[in-house]
């Protein structure tokens, strides 16, 4: 089953990365081989077979309500591009 | 003597007898990186400083007398794993300038224990990768043969540790990222137990497969290093509160009686070399003629490990990497266009063509309308393969097989062909569907010198039983002796 | 062509614990940007959630305080989407496997009618953070204190068929969230929102309209204005020959419309799947049972002990235990005094009437349950009269003085000497013989006149049962 450009570009959207012309195609084509090979998963009948989501059987990991050391407000915004005020700086959506 | 070239646990004999000081061998070990690393590029931030500073503290705790197995002794971090105040950039560039305000938790455990930070470590670009040839840093050449990649993910910490440029290293596996690199590279390297070491500070991949593990000069010195970083963690939620053995104390090296699982779909002639063969052969042999039962096991499912991983990983990681938009840290491209602009700008710079390429195959595998044939059904067959394990424990103690189809491939053979690359996982992987422990331990050479590992594997939270399996092996054998002969500028 | 409104409401819920759903910073309002923050709750690169697991009980207690069904098993997922105010460009919610399901809650309309709205489910959720949009510049500012509070969201079937259904259930749901002590229930401060599905079929129907999603709601006017808009807007369309489409609108409270989102939007595709960081929750029957135990008396169970207990009529049971601050109240009070009907005419009249007036909730109120309460007594054992008690309960909020003590400084002591009380009586009759003409005459009406011209003779304080006795006797 190949993936047209189309899906490449979809999915690109959604991923947020800008695929150019160039790039496209070969994504498309590597995705396509990985998906093609991956379809050898549908020769297995897997009706009733539980899906494994969790490596090992563990549940219920909690923790108390209580409040802990909370990181320094310059620690914050130190690695942050743009900062101000200790304010996360982005750029706005442009309609 | 050349302190660089010991290992942990000779060292540490050392120290304690006060034969050498700490300083000493921290200094030793960064010259040698300061004289071997321009050719074999394992590094990305040598901690020089830090290191000197640490190493000054350890001799205190030697000659105050609580010294402990791991104090003074030289340790390289891969670059994916929080250091606290020191850069940690996961080869990408998107990451490049961000230093972490919080350790990980086997750093706090590493710090307890005296260990000395020598250096971060290079990778594949956020793990993913079987060459180290996708890191977006630099590429690291394998220390046996500069023309041949190292292995991956953790090519840097197995290229440190073969090359004598730390004494034990801290590499992650998420499909074999620590045995490949460490069969590649002629070293230990062992993937714990899922849950066994916390993840909480590893920048996360694939959650549900990452595991951190040692990369040592010999056994010995991984189940050291095992121990210092095992442990229930609260921070964790999938860490699992189980009592950590003591791997070293309890190290032993009789097999006799120990049932060995020799999984006939891994013991193949398809794709596999004839020098990986013969050495899987031989140390086949070395088990049997001490005593061990060699006994046929089969893996059904074992041939749709690779589809299965290569859906569910790249899934997982497509959420895990979704949180690097130029917004907190990191990279931001201040294009002129807003917000959407920003974050496709930023991706697309900061990020390789391998990661993009598993963010595009995760995003689709999980988009509407594709879940249940891909995701779902890939998370159906991995209760396939961990029954398959179970079982096979069921008629053996453990299973053995090889690392890697091949040794060290040569620098660029496989980097057009992600598919090609993807394969040679098969070994592997499975490991990590399942969560059960794995190990490399060096089983022989290729005709042309270069090493070839042998992957041992058990059932959950029995490190020991493959330690003690791989310490046998190890020491009936002189393979760990051989060093890589560094052609230096 | 009949059409019928078919509305469903989703909401969103603060709980009130003291840190975070996945990690252990303060929730506290009003910190200074980017203080109440964690490598965990920032997304920074390794970090890992763990649950808080008194967010797990309130949600247990909403889910059993509407009858849902909790499960023994549930999950959370990952909701995957770039935004600036979600650090880990995803939100952990719940997906498949929520914590409840299948409730629901009991509503009374203004004219008594009462129906029951299903509740859907009930699912955990992290909240995002604060994106605030620069005026002047193109950029934003992103503020993380609020990202990881924990939400529950609570979504509704869509039985709701009017506007005023739906500010019913609204208020039903904030009661029951505010009674079980898990949330403020303030839509204003942003601990309580609301979103509405609207859709209109023609009555009779099965099958759903399309339907459309209403933001922006912001108060429980703006929700029953904007779905009464929506209704109207769709009707109009189908009307027009048109075709109602699946959108989003948000509710413009200035100009009272709604406006379309469609276009501005992208299709969301949320990508779905298990959390591998978070383990499976696990509640067996007997933490259920620990939960159930230890729940508050709830809305309707104390408003039937109101009818029963203290006899109330039901709109004032209604009123009085519609906030439980409120029911404490009364119960405070009521417990001193005779007679509650007494306490709920004062607390339902005199005291929300005063703190309507001054903005103030019952837990601001200037005068306690107990000294309110010392006032009652003294009606009750005619010490004072009920008029006389009003300017005492002006002074008491005025000076904070007690009942007592101001009738005492101000002897407004009741008069109820018969004999004293007889003397004004005459006095007065004496004084205006062309009025007891008249009221001899027929007009009833004057004896108002005369009891107001005792009662000014002693300074409103004579009795008035005995004014009006003595007066009838003497006028016949």
């Amino acid at each position: 089953m190949k993936i047209s450009k189309q899906e490449v570009l979809h999915v690109a959207g959604l991923a947020r990365l800008n695929i150019d012309e160039a790039m496209i195609d070969m994504f498309a084509g590597q995705l396509g081989d990985i998906l093609e090979y991956v379809e050898t998963l549908d020769r297995l009948d897997t009706t009733d077979i539980p899906p494994t989501f969790h490596a090992v059987d563990i549940s219920n990991a909690f923790r108390e309500d209580r409040i802990k050391q909370h990181l320094d407000k310059n620690e914050a915004v130190k690695n942050a591009p743009e900062e101000e005020d200790g304010h996360f700086i982005v750029p706005k959506v442009i309609e | 003597m050349d302190l660089h070239a010991l290992t942990i646990h000779d060292a540490h004999e050392l120290l304690k007898n006060k034969k050498i000081s700490a300083k000493e061998l921290v200094s030793s070990v960064i010259d040698r990186i300061e004289t071997v690393d321009p050719v074999v590029d394992a590094y990305i931030t040598i901690t020089k400083e830090i290191a000197l500073a640490q190493a000054e503290i350890a001799d205190k705790t030697i000659s105050s007398g609580k010294m402990k197995k791991l104090t003074g002794i030289p340790i390289a971090i891969k670059d994916l794993i929080c250091t606290k105040g020191v850069p940690t950039t996961c080869a990408s560039k998107i990451l490049e300038n961000f230093t972490p305000p919080y350790d990980a938790t086997v750093m706090e455990k590493l710090n307890a224990a005296g260990a000395v930070m020598v250096g971060k470590v290079n990778m594949d670009e956020f793990a993913m990768g079987s060459s180290t040839e996708n890191s977006g840093i630099k590429i690291t050449k394998n220390p046996w043969e500069q023309s041949r990649v190292p292995g991956g993910s953790s090519g840097g910490s197995a290229a440190a540790v073969a090359a004598d440029m730390c004494l034990g290293a801290l590499g992650s596996d998420t499909g074999g990222s620590i045995r490949q690199p460490a069969s590649h590279c002629g070293v230990v390297g062992v993937k714990p137990t899922y849950g066994r070491v916390s993840r909480f500070g590893l920048v996360a991949f694939a959650s549900s497969l990452d595991q951190i593990g040692p990369l040592t000069k010999d056994v010995r010195d991984a189940a050291i290093l095992l121990n210092a970083i095992s442990g229930y963690d609260a921070k964790d939620s999938t860490s699992v509160d189980t009592d950590t053995p003591d791997y070293h104390a309890l190290l032993s090296d009789d097999v006799k009686g120990l049932k060995i699982g020799i999984p006939k779909e891994y013991h193949t002639t398809k794709g596999v070399s004839a020098d990986v063969l013969s050495a899987v052969q031989n140390a086949m042999a070395v088990f049997k003629n001490a005593g061990a039962k060699l006994v046929d096991i089969s893996l059904p499912h074992a041939q749709y490990a690779i589809a299965a991983y290569y859906l569910i990983a790249p899934a997982e990681a497509s959420s895990n990497l979704a949180r690097y938009d130029g917004v907190k840290y990191g990279l931001r491209d201040s294009g002129p266009g807003g917000l959407i602009d920003m974050y496709k700008n930023t991706r697309s710079i900061g990020f390789g063509p391998e990661v993009q390429r598993r963010i595009l195959l995760g995003t689709y595998a999980l988009s509407a309308g594709y879940y249940d044939a891909y995701y779902k059904k890939a998370s159906q067959i991995r209760t396939l393969i961990k029954r398959d394990f179970m079982r096979a424990f069921d008629a053996c103690d453990l299973i053995l097989a090889p690392v890697a189809p091949t040794p060290a491939f040569k620098i660029g053979e496989n980097i057009d062909d992600p598919l090609n690359m993807y394969l040679t996982d098969i070994f592997t992987l499975s490991a990590n569907l399942a969560g059960i422990p794995g190990l490399s331990v060096p089983c022989g050479f290729s005709e042309s010198g270069l090493p070839i590992g042998l992957q041992l594997m058990g059932t959950y939270f029995d490190e020991q039983r493959i330690l003690n399996a791989a310490y046998f092996f190890e020491q009936a054998t002189d393979f760990h002796h051989k060093k890589p002969r560094l052609k230096i500028l | 062509m009949e059409f019928e409104p078919v509305i469903g409401l989703e909401v969103h819920a603060q709980l009130k614990t003291n840190t975070k759903i996945f990690c252990s910073c303060s929730t506290k309002f009003g910190a200074d940007p980017n203080t109440h923050v964690c490598p965990v709750c920032l997304g920074m690169p390794g970090v890992l959630p763990v649950l808080n697991k008194t967010v797990v009980e309130y949600a247990m207690r909403m889910a059993l305080a509407t009858d849902c069904t909790i499960a023994h098993q549930s999950r959370f997922a990952r909701k995957n989407y770039f935004y600036p105010d979600l650090p880990k460009g995803y939100q952990i919610s719940q997906y498949e496997l929520p914590i409840a399901e299948h409730g629901h809650v009991n509503i009374t309309m203004e004219d008594g009618t009462k129906k029951r709205i299903g509740i859907t489910r009930i699912h955990m959720e992290e909240d995002a953070g604060k994106l605030i949009h620069d005026p002047t510049r193109p950029v934003s500012r992103v503020d993380f204190n609020r990202t990881g509070t924990p939400l529950i969201e609570i979504v509704s079937e869509p039985d709701i068929r009017s506007p005023e259904e739906a500010g019913a259930y609204l208020r039903q749901v904030r009661s029951i969230l505010r009674y079980l002590g898990i949330s403020d229930g303030n839509m204003e401060e942003g601990s309580f929102r609301c979103d509405a599905n609207v859709s209109i079929r023609p009555r009779g129907t099965e099958p759903f309209g399309t339907r459309a999603e209403l933001k922006n709601l912001n108060s429980f006017k703006y929700v029953e204005s904007a779905i009464a808009y929506e209704i109207k807007r769709q009707k109009m369309v189908i009307g027009d020959g048109g075709d109602v489409v699946q959108e989003t609108r948000l509710w413009d409270s200035a100009g009272n419309r709604s406006i379309s989102m469609r276009g501005k939007e992208e299709a969301h595709d949320y990508r779905y799947f298990p959390d591998p960081d978070l383990v499976p929750l696990v509640i067996d029957d007997e933490w259920i049972e620990s939960v159930r135990k230890r729940l508050p008396e709830l809305p309707e169970a104390r408003k039937a002990r109101f009818l029963d207990e203290y006899a109330l009529p039901e709109y004032d049971a209604d009123i009085l235990t519609s906030a439980k601050e409120l029911a404490d109240y009364f119960e405070d009070c009521a417990k001193e005094v005779e007679n509650p009907k007494i306490v709920s005419n004062w607390v339902m009249g005199t005291l929300l009437g005063l703190l309507n007036a001054e903005g103030k909730s019952i837990e601001e109120s200037p005068v306690s349950p107990a000294q309110l309460a010392e006032l009652l007594i003294l009606i009750e054992t005619s010490v004072i009269s009920g008029k006389i008690a009003k300017t005492v309960f002006d002074e008491m909020v005025k000076s904070g003085k007690a009942a007592k003590a101001i009738v005492e400084e101000k002897g407004l002591v009741q008069v109820t000497d018969e004999s004293a009380i007889e003397a004004v009586v005459d006095q007065v009759i004496d004084a205006n013989p062309a009025e007891v003409e008249k009221f001899k005459a027929g007009n009833a009406k004057l004896m108002g006149f005369f009891v107001g011209q005792v009662m000014r003779e002693t300074k409103g304080k004579a009795n008035p049962q005995i004014v009006n006795k003595l007066l009838k006797k003497k006028l016949g």
